[in-house]
């Protein structure tokens, strides 16, 4: 299978669904002329034309406003945020209308929008442009949320999102943009909803999304040499998410570490873990773990950074901690 | 010239199922939050008479009034508004949020200001699309201090999109009078943006409509986005039950003197028509919502079970 690095599969795929159907259009901020912040709309003005590839101006909440107004009026737009962290400024748009619509209308029309956002850290950007907000969405009755971490999801993820009825949150980890890795060809599409099993194991069960599949499968490295057989779970999606996989993985491996960048207060793991302290109550032999940054803003400087961004070694320790 | 007879029937229709909204709500068979649009209907019917159901229309907290205008059936409204399972929405949604997607009404919005980029990208839609189609947004002078307000007209002015800016100035914003909350006046940030802005009298639906057709003709040219700022009055309170603590009694009367419906059925009687055919419009705009009424009393109530998987699209297969 052909290598491309993540930014080139997201270019991909948004060309082939521009291709596929005339409906699909792009805004946001500098994606145009520029090819996009960090180049993943690179060329598409230039094949699609200036109507269908929109620069805005630096206005996220009339952009987010105009893509739910073009989504209800027959198009099926694709907004980019330029960082999460930005997204505070479109959450009207977001929460109370793309979210609300078909429901408070009564079913007559759903919203098919998109909305691509980077988050994280790792680039000493600070903290107005590292955070990973997803929790906040996932919080909303009506959106979907999805998170990619190899190219082949961020490809199959954002086809999926696109020809989506509803509206798609696409949430993409800056620092994975230059990784490199297989894309089928044809590319495959991934389903929304359900999880990857990344690595099979049978002591313990690390969930993970975004990055933190990244570090989960280094953990795992790292406890194999120490003769622990940990199995990676890549959720994919995280509204809805796939209960089914993880319950599955829990069955088989009664032991649960969450991990992801987000903060760990109130994210993504704590709602997943209090599911399965319920529904896999009798499969646990170890509490659920979680790892996720500590409660503060991102920091800027390199070793505030470091310190903490969760990481391999916190995994690895997670996992240790429930095998004890 | 528009046709003031349609006008008039518009404007009793809206003046007519908001004065009985207010009876139902007193009564207690409207629930919720209700903020209603008499003395402002010339604005509605004019503006929306320059359309046809290919075009958009977003609306605000107080649009009953846009949403009939622009062709929502009674039916459907009071149903809704009375949280009935046969409402437009299911009885997802009320008051704040009828809607009629399959003619562009893209809804009444519970946010202020929010009706005005989703109109925008509506506008964007009919522009990418070819359809030949326009959108409105309706909004009040308070709107003027959100900040999306100016990011829509500036997209709409650099994109010269097909958007008609439809100001309701009732000088109101809310409970608070709108020169305390506003710096700017409307005509100044649209010339600002270079966006053609004309001011008319609110009460003055022929006005209102003429202006409106020529806006609508002129954005369907592809001439860029224009602004009508109607000078309405708000005869009631913000909500129904507002006890308008904060309005002087004599500004409250002086509005109700503006009055759009009497205006165009004097403009009428004095260019020779007959009063006959005002009263028939009257009675048939009565007994049509007197029959919406009666049968949204008879719907029965949403089920929950029925509604409650409703905020995503059925899974395929």
């Amino acid at each position: 299978m052909p290598e491309l690095r993540t930014l080139q599969a997201i270019t991909r795929a948004l060309a082939d669904a521009m291709e596929a159907d005339p409906s699909v259009i792009l805004l946001g901020e500098d994606i145009g002329q520029a090819g996009g912040p960090f180049g993943a709309t690179r060329g598409l003005q230039e094949r699609f034309g200036p109507e269908r590839v929109r620069d805005t101006p630096i206005a996220e909440a009339a952009l987010a406003g105009a893509a739910v107004g073009a989504a209800l009026t027959g198009l099926r737009p694709v907004a980019e945020i330029m960082f999460m962290d930005f997204i505070t400024l479109a959450m009207d748009a977001l929460v109370n209308q793309a979210a609300k619509a078909r429901f408070m209308f009564g079913g007559q029309r759903g919203v098919p929008m998109v909305l691509r956002t980077p988050h994280g850290g790792g680039l000493s950007a600070g903290p107005q442009h590292s955070q990973c907000l997803e929790a906040w969405l996932c919080h909303v009755p009506g959106l979907k949320v999805v998170c990619p971490a190899t190219p082949a999801d961020a490809y199959g993820l954002l086809r999926s999102a696109i020809a989506d009825p509803d509206p798609v949150i696409v949430v993409e980890h800056k620092g994975l943009y230059a990784m490199k890795g297989e894309l089928a060809d044809p590319p495959e599409w991934t389903p929304i909803g359900r999880a990857r099993l990344a690595r099979p194991g049978r002591d313990a069960t690390i969930l993970c999304y975004g990055a933190a599949l990244h570090w989960s499968l280094a953990a795992a490295e790292e406890l194999a040499r120490e003769g622990v057989e940990a199995e990676v779970l890549d959720l994919r999606s995280l509204q809805p998410w796939d209960e089914a996989a993880v319950l599955e993985s829990l069955s088989r491996t009664h032991r649960l570490v969450i991990a992801h960048e987000a903060v760990e207060a109130f994210g993504v793991g704590a709602e997943i873990a209090a599911r399965m302290a319920d529904i896999g109550f009798d499969e646990l032999d170890a509490p659920i773990l979680r790892v996720g940054a500590p409660f503060t803003p991102v920091p800027f400087a390199h070793p505030l950074e470091a310190a903490w961004r969760p990481d391999a070694a916190r995994i690895a320790a997670a996992v240790r901690r429930t095998l004890a | 010239m528009a046709d003031l007879l349609a006008l008039y029937r518009t404007m009793l229709t809206i003046r007519e199922a908001e004065m009985a909204l207010a009876r139902l709500f007193a009564d207690g068979e409207v629930p919720g939050f209700i903020h209603l649009s008499v003395g402002q209907e010339a604005v509605a019917a004019g503006v929306c008479s320059a359309l046809t159901p290919r075009d958009s229309v977003a609306s605000t907290h107080r649009g009953h009034g846009h949403a009939l205008a622009h062709g929502l059936d009674l039916h459907g409204f009071f149903a809704e508004v009375m949280g009935k399972a046969s409402g437009v929405c299911r009885g997802r949604g009320g008051s704040m949020h009828v809607a009629d997607l399959s003619i562009g009404m893209l809804g009444a919005n519970g946010i202020v200001a929010a009706g005005a980029p989703i109109a925008l990208g509506a506008a964007l839609a009919h522009r990418t699309r070819g359809t030949g189609g326009v959108a409105v947004a309706f909004f009040g002078d308070g709107a003027l201090a959100e900040g999306v307000m100016h990011e829509t007209m500036n997209i709409a002015a650099l994109w010269r999109l097909p958007l008609l800016l439809a100001c309701e100035n009732n000088g109101w914003a809310e409970f608070s009078r709108s020169e305390t909350q506003v710096a700017a006046r409307l005509s100044a940030l649209a010339a600002a943006h270079g966006i053609p802005h004309r001011e008319l009298d609110g009460a003055d639906a022929l006005a209102l409509a003429e202006a409106a057709e020529e806006a609508v003709a002129a954005l369907r040219r592809g001439e860029g986005p224009r602004v009508i700022e109607a000078r309405t009055r708000r005869w009631r309170g913000h909500f129904e039950g507002d006890p308008q603590r904060y309005r002087d009694p004599a500004e409250a009367a002086e509005a109700a003197a503006h009055d759009p419906i009497a205006r165009a059925r004097a403009a009428f009687l004095a260019a020779g028509g007959e009063a006959a055919r005002l009263d028939a419009i009257e009675a048939e705009c009565r007994a049509a919502i007197a029959a919406a009424i009666e049968a949204a009393r008879a719907a029965p109530a949403p089920r929950w079970e029925e509604e409650r998987s409703g905020a995503y699209a059925p899974a395929e297969g």
